[in-house]
């Protein structure tokens, strides 16, 4: 009995990549990887940077997980785990030293932090150990690309509203400020960004009525 | 008052069942209750007959916050016409007050009603009293001169963030008055510390200035007034916190009704003296050296806890649990004063703190109630028949 090939993308694949955006979100939902949101997300670039490494490593890493998931031994298989996502760390470590050296300077300890990151360890454990290389793939990029995006919006709000700035650049027109407008030092702090997080969090529920959980 | 009622009735129609406005009812309500008793009565056996509801302990506050309301608008003149050297008379003073502060407090009820009463609407429970209290509270513990969109941002932020994110009145774990000023604090440093607005109109006038007496020992300066004015408050300051003599009166009133706890604030001030005092032995900097029961009279001290601390609902509901809230209240105040000279004003911090505690201490204290209790009953043997 053959068993019909499943299309690259069918409705179960697609789910892999689009459920932790919204419905299984890494960071709202299954409240992982809160630590580095609070971090790097003063400003939007250093956000962007590291969502872009973060979905490089989970990618690569689930997929690596995936195909070495019948060799590795059970016993030792978070010691395989973490040295497949600390090459890989230091692997963006040293490209981002190389090219982008202002924005790792930013970010400085906190890339090497990814390897810490519990959203990586968690889909290695819960996903790239029991399915296959595609599945894994898409996976890592969906869960990545969540976890990203929070970062995203949270660092859009805060280089907004705290430095009247995006990517760097002033776009709150100087008029305002003569009006009396102040920027809001609040949200340079880490505290706001757990509020940013957490506001986020409540309009979600109010349009995602599946994530409200019965008292 | 028939008139009026009949009125009200023609009114009230669509917004009953079935009516067109059905859904706006709780904002009716919160109407029709400041006009009249309200008409809903407990329907079961009751054991309790007194009319205290939450609408009349609000009230009571309010009016306890009057005096110093009072002596804020006249200390706010007071302070503006002795630097500017005009000729004033009491009346001047009071009408500059009023001046600048009614804007703020109608700032201040306009946004915070406005939040309410949508999440009543949305939530389609009645509209709670208890941002009556929290509204005038909010720009009583401002800066004078504090831009009203600021203030509108701290209202939001605190009704929103502080109050209806954990269900609304009597849910909030933060003060929401205090939650407002924390987040003033921090995100308008400069417009919420500095010698330049504490004064009304320094922003705006050169050679207008005046430092709380708290930053002027922070930056190691001479203080240059005296232990009577500031007990009467004719000092800079927020808006009604600077006269402990017309907070002492709100406190009368809000213990002899019983509405604050008198606990709390003999505990507090309990607790500020002894840490006073040890500062005083040790003596390092001029913070430390400060006398103690100065340090009771300046800053926030004493309008923060009668009327903040005291807060039914974010304060402990234990009687043991209130002493030892009240104590460490006073306790933290004066110690983030001293040791952290860029957060002057240890009160407002003090008082966040504590709240984050208050379920943590009334959970020990229950705790220890019941293995003492259980204790004492150990080995006894109950008569059964």
């Amino acid at each position: 009995m053959s068993k019909e090939k499943e299309p690259l993308f069918s409705k179960k694949n697609r789910a892999l990549l689009t459920d932790p955006l919204d419905d299984d979100n890494p960071i709202t939902v299954q409240v992982l990887g809160i630590c580095s949101a609070l971090a790097i997300t003063v400003k939007l670039e250093p956000a962007v940077v590291m969502t872009l490494s973060v979905i490089f490593v989970m990618a690569a890493g689930n997929v690596i997980v995936s195909i070495l998931r019948n060799v590795i031994p059970t016993r030792i298989r978070i010691i395989v785990q973490l040295l497949v996502v600390a090459t890989l760390v230091a692997l963006v470590d040293q490209f981002l030293k190389a090219y982008a050296y202002d924005v790792s300077k930013q970010l400085a300890i906190f890339i090497g932090l990814i390897i810490t990151n519990c959203i990586i360890m968690g889909r290695f454990e819960a996903f790239a150990l029991g399915n296959g290389v595609w599945k894994s793939f898409l996976d890592g990029v969906g869960n990545a690309a969540g976890y990203g995006w929070i970062l995203i919006v949270v660092a859009f709000v805060r280089e907004l509203f705290g430095s009247g700035e995006l990517w760097g650049v002033p776009v709150i027109p100087q008029f305002v400020y003569e009006l009396g407008y102040e920027d809001n030092g609040l949200m340079l702090l880490s505290p706001m960004a757990l509020i940013v997080v957490g506001i986020y969090i409540w309009i979600q529920r109010y349009y995602n009525r599946k994530l409200i959980e019965n008292d | 008052m028939d008139f009026i009622r009949k009125q009200v009735d023609v009114l009230k129609k669509p917004f009953t069942k079935g009516g067109k406005l059905e859904k706006l009812y709780p904002a009716f309500n919160a109407f029709e209750t400041m006009l009249f008793v309200p008409d809903h009565i407990t329907s079961k056996g009751s054991h309790i007959r007194d009319g205290v509801d939450l609408k009349r302990t609000m009230i009571t506050v309010i009016i306890a916050l009057v005096p110093a309301l009072f002596y804020g608008m006249y200390n706010t003149g007071y302070q503006y016409y002795i630097q500017t050297n005009f000729e004033f008379t009491f009346f001047d003073a009071v009408l500059h007050g009023a001046y600048k502060i009614f804007p703020m407090i109608a700032v201040s009820y306009a946004v915070g009603l406005a939040i309410e009463f949508a999440f009543a609407v949305y939530r389609n429970h009645p509209v709670n009293e208890g941002y009556l209290v929290t509204g005038l509270l909010i720009p009583m513990i401002m800066p004078i001169d504090m831009p009203l969109w600021m203030l509108a941002i701290s209202v939001i932020f605190a009704v929103l963030i502080a109050k209806e994110a954990f269900g609304g009145t009597g849910m909030n774990i933060l003060n929401p008055a205090l939650t407002a000023r924390a987040f003033a604090f921090f995100a308008y440093p400069t417009f919420m510390s500095g010698d330049k607005v504490w004064v009304s109109e320094a922003t705006n006038v050169d050679g207008i200035s005046g430092e709380t007496i708290l930053g002027t020992l922070a930056a190691n300066g001479e203080v240059a007034y005296s232990s009577a004015s500031m007990f009467m408050g004719s000092i800079p300051g927020s808006i009604a916190e600077t006269s402990v003599f017309f907070v002492l009166i709100g406190a009368l009133l809000l213990i002899i009704t019983g509405v604050g706890s008198w606990r709390i604030m003999l505990s507090g001030v309990i607790g500020a003296s002894v840490v006073g005092i040890l500062f005083n032995l040790w003596g390092a900097n001029s913070l430390m050296s400060f006398e103690w029961y100065n340090h009771l009279l300046v800053g926030g001290f004493a309008f923060g806890i009668v009327f903040m601390a005291t807060d039914p609902v974010s304060a402990a509901q234990t009687t043991k649990g209130k002493w030892i809230y009240g104590f460490l209240v006073g306790v933290f105040c004066i110690l983030i004063r001293v040791f952290n000279p860029a957060y002057p004003e240890g009160v407002m911090l003090a008082i966040l703190l504590m709240n984050v505690f208050a379920p943590l201490i009334d959970h020990y204290v229950i705790e220890s109630n019941v293995s003492m209790r259980r204790k004492r009953w150990q080995g006894v043997k109950l008569e059964t028949t």
